[in-house]
């Protein structure tokens, strides 16, 4: 009962402040409001019991990508393009559009699921570990050793293509 | 009920009025010892031997004008000193000043919390803290500051980097990363964790220097250089907002760093049982003392050395830091594997 009604407060939350990060005028307002939506996220997880992660979300997302993202925003001077000639709603209409697709993809989903019900997996081997850091790590280090490490592979491409990017002369 | 309630709202209160009359004085203690390193007094008027002068210093910034310029973010401008001073006094719900003790008949633990990821909380709550910085120098719609919180935030994730990698070597050690956890496997295994990783404590303690922005590696509010940097356009008790926020992350960095290294609140040679009679001096008290001699460190830095230019600070975060922290973390975890079990 109690955990119902954090849900549903945080996810108002979450929902409010997302609403107003595509909404709002500034961008540098709009990125503060989607930094306290990840606050807000991270709520979430804990909620979910997943303290490791509700921590690394404050502390990668929110402390670290984000303030990136504010550096960006701050430094480049956004101002709205001149419109002469074109349709001023051109990037509601845009919108709209994406939404329903996205919405009708959901729905299709939603009734795919209600039809075809999914069968029941193989009960997944047990972690000989508790506590929630212990069992990221262990996953993350034995059934998804590969994703992890070709994630890791993307970031350092991801540098090293920001570097070259950047750089005058190499 | 009184245990859930009533015992942490009371340490909460303890703790929190504790860290502010501390910050107020460190201002003091700042003065003093920058003064008797310089063959001078200090603040001697107000009061005796100048012990009054914070309060002096908190009533002029209380009644000084309260400028907003013109065109500065009103909200972003507002809520910038709170978000630098937010983290920095919530950091304090997970360090343990004690172990518990029995008060009146009841066991009562000396930390307000103990949560099992109690380290990443203090490194994420850390990492918010730089939006502060950030803000203030965008809302201040003034150039200097621009620059200035631009610099400052740019040095504070640099050794963010640095600093959380030498405190993955400290879980690698302790095996949790929970704080009491910390200084309980420091007491499990009779060593503080200084003389077991002293790169990592280094390392730790000049990242730490740089993360609160103190000497030598204060440029980003250096007067010579940025007319007082990200905290320009702030005047009165904003300003005092910056300036407490900036003493009670060095005290968390003391604190963080004695409950790390230093063996939170374990006695010197806690093996060793001849020394047995200092246990008569309690855990919390062997805390603070450590704490303060930390800070007292962190004071004298600033009176010896002088500043790096903003260049040479990145240099040695990113190029010498971060390689050393990393070369630390791996050979922790070659010997933890290979001969310690």
């Amino acid at each position: 009962m109690g955990e119902a009604i954090a849900f549903y407060t945080l996810s108002a939350f979450i929902l409010g402040f997302a609403i107003l990060v595509v909404t709002t005028k500034d961008t540098v307002h709009s990125v503060l409001f989607l930094v306290l939506d990840f606050l807000f996220v991270a709520a979430l997880y804990v909620l979910l019991q997943a303290p490791f992660l509700a921590a690394i979300q404050v502390l990668v997302y929110a402390g670290g990508i984000v303030v990136l993202y504010l550096f960006v925003v701050m430094l480049v001077n956004l101002k709205r393009p001149p419109e002469a000639h074109q349709d001023p709603h051109r990037a509601s209409k845009l919108g709209f559009g994406l939404a329903a697709a996205v919405l009708l993809e959901l729905a299709a989903i939603g009734v795919n699921g209600y039809v075809n019900p999914p069968r029941a997996l193989a009960p997944a081997a047990a972690i000989p570990v508790t506590g929630n850091t212990e069992q990221v790590g262990w996953l993350l280090y034995t059934s998804y050793l590969i994703p992890f490490e070709i994630a890791s592979m993307l970031l350092l491409v991801a540098m090293i293509g920001a570097i070259v990017l950047a750089k005058r002369e190499l | 009920m009184i245990d859930s309630f009533v015992i942490p709202l009371l340490k909460i209160l303890i703790v929190l009025n504790t860290t502010l009359v501390a910050v107020t004085y460190m201002v003091l203690l700042e003065r003093k010892v920058i003064a008797w390193a310089q063959s001078r007094l200090g603040p001697m008027r107000v009061g005796p031997y100048g012990i009054l002068q914070p309060v002096a210093d908190a009533v002029k910034l209380m009644i000084k004008e309260d400028i907003t310029p013109v065109r500065a973010d009103k909200w972003v401008f507002t809520a910038a000193p709170i978000i630098s001073m937010v983290p920095a006094l919530i950091v304090y719900a997970v360090i343990p000043f004690g172990p518990e003790v029995s008060l009146f008949g009841r066991k009562v633990s000396l930390y307000i919390t103990d949560i099992n990821v109690g380290l990443l909380y203090i490194v994420s709550v850390a990492s918010v803290g730089v939006y502060g910085i950030i803000l203030a120098g965008y809302a201040s719609n003034s150039k200097y500051p621009l620059l200035a919180s631009l610099r400052a935030s740019a040095q504070l994730i640099s050794y963010e980097v640095a600093v959380t990698l030498t405190l993955v070597s400290v879980i690698l050690m302790a095996g949790t990363l929970s704080m009491v956890g910390i200084v309980r496997a420091q007491e499990a295994g009779h060593m503080w964790f200084a003389f077991v990783q002293p790169a990592a404590f280094v390392i730790f303690f000049i990242g730490g220097l740089a993360e609160t922005n103190r000497a030598p590696f204060d440029l980003p509010e250096a007067e010579q250089e940025l007319t007082g940097g990200f905290h320009t356009e702030y005047s009165g008790m904003r300003f005092a907002l910056f300036f407490l926020a900036e003493y009670a992350n060095m005290i968390v960095v003391s604190s963080v760093a004695t409950t790390l290294f230093l063996g939170g609140w374990l006695r010197p040679f806690p093996n060793v049982a001849a020394l047995s009679f200092l246990d008569l001096i309690p855990g919390w008290m062997w805390f603070l003392v450590k704490s303060f001699a930390f800070l007292y460190i962190f004071i004298w830095v600033r009176a010896t050395l002088p500043r790096y230019r903003y260049d040479q600070l990145m240099r040695l975060g990113w190029k010498v830091l971060i390689p050393a922290a990393i070369a630390n973390l791996v050979v922790t975890g070659i010997v933890r594997v290979l001969l310690l079990r």
